[in-house]
């Protein structure tokens, strides 16, 4: 089943997608257990004439197994996914290689880039429309903020995802490992035009990313 | 127990009163027609739910084409102009499928139906406690009902954004162009929760008060017990389902601002209240199913439930710790990812309870005398399809894998094999089972049973590729994913939900006709006749069709041109010929008188008549004098007697 995921080109995917191999094994191998036992049990005891049920209400020890296990297990599904999510959720990075801010509205969302002095609100910030531009390798934060409704910035090649609530800024963050163009549907139901609500984050390799740089700021150096 | 007995006297005073047509079918206090109330409401209403499922999944299959059956609607239609869904219509339905499966479906009938139905008759009482309130909870549940259909018919259109209508796509009109709509949900909402708290300050008095001697409450049966948690889940959770409706009309009526951004409120206020009841709310949704598959399978085993007092202290546990993982729900939601931690922890601690649930209906099988009868095949779907759901619920609460499953087909398929695959085939087993007690005539079992497979069947083809939809990254809600690159690959998938959901709804017929011919006694030899055709004929439709779309998929010719469809027929012919030879053969008079107890059960319904009379039990109410699930008790020469039978010494010693 898990090879539907789409192609990963992050570095957060990499762990996303490990928990999901693990969640995937441990179910998988529950479901098959707790299937052929039930096979099992419907056909040995299948009703027969002259056979009668066993009169038993049950096994306190068998209870205390069955209980015990699972929360073993899950104990330690739960340490295994703590630690990923602190990186990936919980503490943002202080120092990312670049800053972006992305605002959501219906239906598009609006890009805007701080520029060579990497501060927002300065004459050299540029905004796009739907176009996330990113260099390769590197580490993005993206501060989300809403100008609506609540709208999900997604993009599944990363496997990153998060709500964009109005009234809140909301980072996160991610490194792109792999060039190419990919799409950033929105994934929280915003009104009629939430189908088709998609961007496009475009991953550079360094030199196409140098060329974007200068080929966005330089329209901007008349104005200054 | 002397007020039992001082209520049982007095009521058999009043036993033989005369009432009129309203006062004993309409305005009824008589918890079991009340309880049938409920059924036909529910029933009703899963129709219309499920047709609007079959509207949007082909919309998803072949976007922005016209749906089936639906050309004759004209051009300037806001909704479906030419028969082809617009995008507003489209989260419209999806709004209302859900919003009317959860609570005008679900609700009615486990809670509102099997509640109220069962709870007297196990417990061995004469009525609720308060029957006029029960009257009242029905009827009030019917406004809200009306209020929630009026809502079609306004300008703007029904509640469009999501049943779990998040703030502020739902509090401000502007953002989804739906006016008076939305208002109509939210009322309705609330009225619906005024019907819930009455029936469940009802079923608590009732079960605290009203068991009948030697009744006590380890003698319970576990679908009584699993009403008993549902009701003060309920009586909890719906009033603040409630507060939020009602903050919810205040914002847009009436110019408040709790979840409006702009001027200092909070749109995450609307999701923390949604949820807070929403995740009670769907324990409420199953754990009466669960009650209902223990008592199926312990019946049909012959065996007493395997470990009776742990499935007590596990539901219990459930209903505790349903308060504490809501958050689960908004992991992604921009909420302080440290709830995030706090609430992955709580969340995967509820799994242990329903896996010691699971692993002691399995205890509950092994070793016994299983018989297949269709009530038990409901019962089992129950178990193995509620296990899938739960091991996918694993993965959604791993606030990591979340990241990327949230939002997506993976959690529709999660939710839809634990409310569908457990909830609604408990609800067909449940009424297989009590049918008989409650209407008197039995339900056809071969016809049953040919729809019980033909659900089984489709409902997977239909629910399991959802997985693998979301796996692929398919976002939920969306009208044409065909808007989207990374989506393409998937739409075969799409195509073959859809087909399958239009069989699963095809494959709902023979219900129709079993339930309507069984209690009406349509017994005309015509009809059988028709029943059978119509129901083989649905079979033999499918295959033809699963044949014709899959040489089409296979070969990627059309199917004419290699006698596809030649081959196809014939294949429809076979099966159709088979269908009904099985029905012929197999289906008896529809709606035959029932026996007292055709299942051979000990649980004290069916010592009542059937079906039981006004009182249910006569001049004296039943003593109890062994537990609900004592079958195949040695010493004794059936493998069954009555609740009110004490157990063979030689079993009260054996039993632990």
């Amino acid at each position: 089943m898990l090879r539907w995921l789409p192609e990963n080109i992050s570095l957060e995917g990499l762990e996303i997608d490990y928990l999901f191999y693990v969640s995937y094994y441990l179910t998988a191998v529950t479901f098959v257990l707790v299937a052929a036992a039930m096979v099992a049990f419907l056909i040995l005891y299948r009703s027969r004439p002259g056979v009668r049920a066993k009169y038993t209400h049950g096994n306190t020890t068998l209870e205390i197994i069955w209980t015990v296990v699972p929360a073993v297990i899950l104990l330690v599904f739960i340490f295994m996914s703590q630690a990923s999510w602190a990186r990936l959720k919980l503490n943002p990075p202080a120092n990312p290689d670049l800053r972006v801010e992305v605002t959501a509205k219906q239906f598009n969302w609006i890009v805007r880039y701080p520029g060579p002095d990497g501060k927002f609100g300065t004459p050299d910030d540029v905004t796009l429309d739907n176009q996330l531009n990113v260099p390769v390798n590197k580490q993005v934060l993206i501060t989300l903020k809403g100008e609506d409704v609540i709208h999900s910035f997604f993009i599944p090649q990363a496997r990153m995802k998060q709500d964009v609530v109005p009234g809140r800024e909301i980072p996160l963050w991610f490194t792109l490992t792999k060039p190419g163009k990919y799409e950033i549907p929105c994934a929280e139901l915003c009104g009629f035009g939430h189908s088709g609500m998609k961007g496009e984050v475009v991953v550079h390799t360094p030199e196409s990313y140098q060329a974007w740089v200068e080929k966005t700021w330089a329209a901007k150096k008349p104005a200054q | 127990m002397s007020d039992s007995t001082a209520a049982a006297a007095t009521h058999d005073a009043h036993i033989h009163h005369e009432g009129g047509f309203w006062t004993t079918y309409v305005f009824s206090t008589d918890h079991k027609t009340i309880a049938k109330q409920f059924l036909w409401l529910g029933l009703l209403m899963m129709v219309l739910g499920g047709v609007f499922a079959l509207m949007f999944r082909w919309q998803l299959a072949w976007p922005e084409t016209p749906v089936w059956g639906f050309g004759w609607v004209s051009e300037e239609s806001n909704n479906m102009p030419t028969g082809i869904i617009t995008p507003n219509f489209y989260n419209m339905l999806v709004t209302m499928h859900a919003t009317i499966m959860v609570f005008a479906v679900v609700m009615p009938i486990l809670v509102g139906c099997f509640g109220n139905f069962l709870i007297p008759l196990m417990i061995g009482a004469r009525d609720m406690a308060f029957p006029t309130l029960n009257m009242l909870s029905f009827w009030v549940a019917v406004v809200g009902g009306a209020i929630m259909l009026a809502g079609f018919f306004v300008e703007g259109g029904h509640a469009a954004s999501g049943w779990t209508a998040y703030a502020p796509l739902s509090t401000v009109e502007k953002y989804t162009g739906v006016g008076w709509g939305q208002n109509l949900w939210a009322i309705s909402l609330f009225v619906l929760s005024i019907s819930s708290l009455m029936g469940s300050i009802n079923y608590i008095t009732t079960l605290i008060n009203m068991r009948t001697q030697g009744m006590n409450w380890f003698r319970l049966p576990l679908v009584i017990w699993s009403l008993f948690v549902t009701a003060i889940l309920a009586l909890l959770a719906l009033p603040v389902l409630s507060a939020a409706t009602a903050l919810m009309i205040f914002d847009r009526v009436f110019g408040t601002t709790f979840f409006n951004p702009a001027q200092g409120g909070e749109p995450l206020l609307w999701q923390h209240l949604f949820w807070y009841f929403g995740h009670p709310e769907v324990y409420i949704l199953i754990l009466p199913g669960m009650g209902i598959a223990s008592d199926l399978l312990s019946v049909f085993s012959r065996k007493p439930i395997f470990g009776y007092r742990a499935m007590v202290y596990a539901m219990l546990a459930i209903a505790f710790l349903s308060w504490i993982v809501w958050g689960h729900h908004m992991f992604q939601s921009g909420m302080n990812p440290a709830l995030g931690s706090a609430f992955m922890m709580t969340t995967l601690v509820i799994a242990i309870p329903s896996a010691i649930k699971t692993f002691n209906w399995l205890g509950t099988l092994w070793g016994g005398s299983i018989r297949f009868t269709l009530p038990m095949l409901h019962g089992l779907a129950f178990v193995i399809l509620f296990v899938i759901g739960g091991l996918s619920g694993i993965f959604m609460a791993a606030n990591v894998v979340d990241i990327f499953i949230h939002d997506t087909y993976f959690i529709v398929a999660h939710f839809h094999y634990v409310i569908f695959g457990g909830s609604m085939f408990a609800i067909f087993g449940g009424i297989a089972y009590w049918f008989p007690k409650m209407f008197g005539h039995r339900m056809d079992e071969a016809l049953g049973k040919v729809h019980f497979w033909l659900t089984f069947i489709f409902f997977n083809l239909a629910f399991f590729p959802m997985h693998i939809l979301g796996v692929g990254g398919s976002m939920r809600r969306i009208y044409n994913p065909m808007q989207y690159d990374f989506l393409k690959d998937l739409q075969p998938m799409n195509i073959f939900i859809t087909l399958s959901a239009l069989a699963l709804g095809l494959g709902q017929i023979p219900f129709v006709f079993n339930f309507l011919a069984s209690l009406f006694r349509w017994n005309a030899r015509w009809f059988r006749l028709l029943a059978q055709a119509a129901t083989a004929f649905v079979c033999g439709f499918i295959a033809y069709r699963a044949v014709a779309v899959g040489l089409e998929g296979v070969t990627g010719a059309e199917p004419a041109t290699m006698g596809g469809r030649t081959f196809a027929g014939v294949v429809f012919l076979v099966v159709f010929a088979l269908i009904f030879r099985y029905l012929a053969r197999n289906m008896g008079e529809l709606g035959a008188r029932a026996p007292q107890n055709p299942w051979n059960a000990i649980t004290l319904e069916w010592v009542a008549p059937t079906p039981p009379p006004h009182g249910n039990f006569g001049a004296a109410l039943p003593v109890v004098r062994r537990g609900p699930y004592e079958y195949s008790a040695p010493g004794e020469e059936d493998d069954w007697a009555p609740q009110t039978k004490p157990l063979p010494a030689q079993a009260a010693a054996a039993a632990h």
